[in-house]
């Protein structure tokens, strides 16, 4: 089986934000980048699954971006996928377009399982995964924290508010990947070097029409500095009358 | 030309919950100022709280009613929305930011070729058109996004718009009976997380970080969260480290909050986690270094030590709430 994992390239989760002079993105001045978190769990369920299944599969790593993009998609083929496609685009887009670009790649690749991280710590957007999945016609169950596969059936456990959902489907199918899913594998110094030698196929991501248009990139507003009340158990009494009188939220 | 809303709602074990109410009054709300009509659709078996909407402000609900809809189906609520979406043919759908809406939402952009702005802490139509504001970088900054597409769903945030009970109009309750719906996806069991709150959906969390020492000591962060009827939270080195379970942690690579107070102990508060707390409304900071990055967020701070401030606070707590 052919098994997908679509990986984002963002701004590592240190990066104090400015907004660059275009008004609608962030200033990349001094910005590490770095695969998506949640990616990571992504790729390491994929190839955690690749070696259940046994030798007729293989993964396949896609993104959609510009050529920086190569570094995260290497990154992924460090830690052991098999080959990569950039689909290549300069400018913004928004999830549909990406999702758009996604799936016609999925497609044309003849995956049936998709990995996806549960967001990208960018935009937050948590919907590129669903997306995808629905443009194709695949099932869907996001923010996947246990994943079991058995012929063409799916079991997988999701976290939402107070519990966790036991949701069961069947291939084709896009899960995304949420922390605790699994501990992603680091990338062998092997890995690396063979991860060089591995082609990242280049083409244009295909045209699709964004659906919403980012107006404006603005800071929320600084919140002013707090009063230190004391040094110990003695700020106690003061602390809770301000929380009942000032801010009457107790 | 837009002319109707549709408020989208969610219901777990046959349940509205609160933040299908904010859902009903934000979509009344918009409904109002852009002078269009207003709908609730809910997906679900039995329903006891249903007739509450009406005094959320819509007077029009359809249920849409089969006993396999009594758990999640993303599969089966998507076509049964999408059905009665198309019918309608509304051009809003709102839901909330929840694990449901985050799901359930795109599919139904995809159905219905709308895009989906998620998340919405502001939805602005006063000039005539919507522009809605969103956190992105777990929110280190906010966009303001406009749809494109003629026809567009919308999430909000939980917590963030607070539902205000008027009048007590009973809805007009429409029944459709969905047969043999699409359970291609479906949720065959729920593990609750012993009866406790999620921080996600909290209005007050205790959250605790590495000066805790170990996790034997979060019995006083959960000590002090029972009390208030709040959330345990925990910082990412707690839940790297194993003390806490993820589902608690808050921040950038956890959850984004925005109780109404939010209790800090013993966080130096890193800038992944100031992100995913800092739209709280109160933030209280308890922590020995006093040049700690969370007391420039907070509120209100107490430069001490944890294990003699915190046993403190419960102790006052415990007499007002005696």
């Amino acid at each position: 089986m052919k098994i997908a994992v679509c990986v984002s390239h963002v701004p590592d989760t240190a990066t104090k934000v400015k907004v660059s002079s275009d008004g609608v993105s962030i200033d990349p001045t001094g910005v590490t980048y770095i695969i998506n978190p949640y990616d990571e769990y992504a790729v390491e369920e994929a190839l955690s699954t690749k070696e259940k299944l046994g030798n007729n599969s293989e993964v396949v790593v896609i993104s959609v971006g510009s050529d920086k993009s190569k570094e995260t998609i290497r990154k992924a083929l460090a830690m052991g996928a098999d080959s990569g496609v950039l689909l290549k685009d300069d400018n913004p887009r928004d999830s549909f377009a990406v999702a758009k670009a996604l799936s016609e790649e999925i497609k044309a690749q003849g995956c049936e399982l998709v990995f996806c991280g549960k967001q990208s710590v960018d935009y937050d957007n948590t919907i590129t995964g669903q997306l995808v999945a629905e443009m194709l016609g695949y099932s869907c169950i996001p923010v996947i924290v246990e994943f079991n596969l058995e012929g063409n059936k799916i079991t997988a456990e999701r976290e939402i508010e107070g519990g966790r959902e036991i949701v069961e489907t069947v291939l084709p199918a896009v899960l995304t990947a949420q922390k605790g899913l699994n501990e992603p594998r680091y990338a062998s110094l092997r890995g690396i070097m063979t991860a060089k030698k591995k082609t990242i196929e280049e083409k244009p991501a295909a045209d699709a029409e964004s659906l919403t248009e980012v107006l404006k990139m603005h800071l929320p507003p600084p919140k002013k500095a707090g009063r230190i009340l004391g040094t110990d158990s003695s700020a106690v009494p003061e602390l809770v009358s301000l929380l009942r009188e000032e801010a009457k939220v107790l | 030309m837009a002319n109707k809303i549709l408020a989208v709602l969610e219901q777990r074990e046959g349940q509205l919950k609160r933040s299908a109410f904010e859902t009903v009054g934000m979509a009344a709300k918009l409904a109002s100022e852009l002078n269009l009509e207003v709908e609730a659709v809910v997906t679900g078996n039995e329903i006891s709280n249903i007739n509450d909407i009406g005094s959320y402000g819509i007077s029009k609900v359809i249920h849409l009613k089969n006993p396999d809809f009594e758990n999640y189906s993303s599969s089966g609520y998507r076509d049964a929305v999408t059905d009665y979406a198309n019918e309608s043919d509304a051009d809003y759908l709102l839901l909330a930011n929840t694990s449901m809406g985050k799901d359930l939402a795109p599919l139904l952009g995809v159905k219905l070729n709308a895009g989906c702005i998620m998340d919405c802490v502001n939805i602005d139509v006063s000039s005539g058109n919507l522009i809605a504001t969103r956190p992105v970088y777990a929110g280190k900054a906010l966009i303001d996004v406009k749809p494109k597409s003629a026809k567009i769903v919308i999430t909000i945030r939980p917590n963030v718009f607070k539902p205000v009970p008027g009048g007590s109009s009973s809805p007009q309750i429409e029944v459709r009976e969905i047969s043999s719906p699409n359970l291609q996806t479906r949720v065959v069991e729920f593990k609750k997380a012993e009866g406790k709150l999620d921080v996600a959906e909290a209005d007050i969390i205790v959250s605790g970080g590495r000066g805790m020492k170990g996790p034997e000591h979060f019995d006083l962060i959960e000590e002090l969260a029972d009390l208030l009827g709040g959330a345990v939270g925990a910082s990412r080195p707690v839940v790297d480290a194993g003390w806490r379970p993820h589902s608690e942690q808050v921040g950038q690579t956890g959850k984004t909050v925005s109780p109404s107070l939010y209790i800090a102990c013993a966080i130096s508060g890193a800038i992944q986690h100031l992100a995913g707390m800092s739209s709280s409304k109160y933030i209280v900071a308890i922590n020995k270094d006093k040049e700690a990055p969370i007391f420039s967020v907070a509120d209100y701070g107490i430069a001490g030590d944890v294990f003699e401030v915190l046993p403190a606070l419960i102790e006052e707590i415990k007499k007002i709430k005696a």
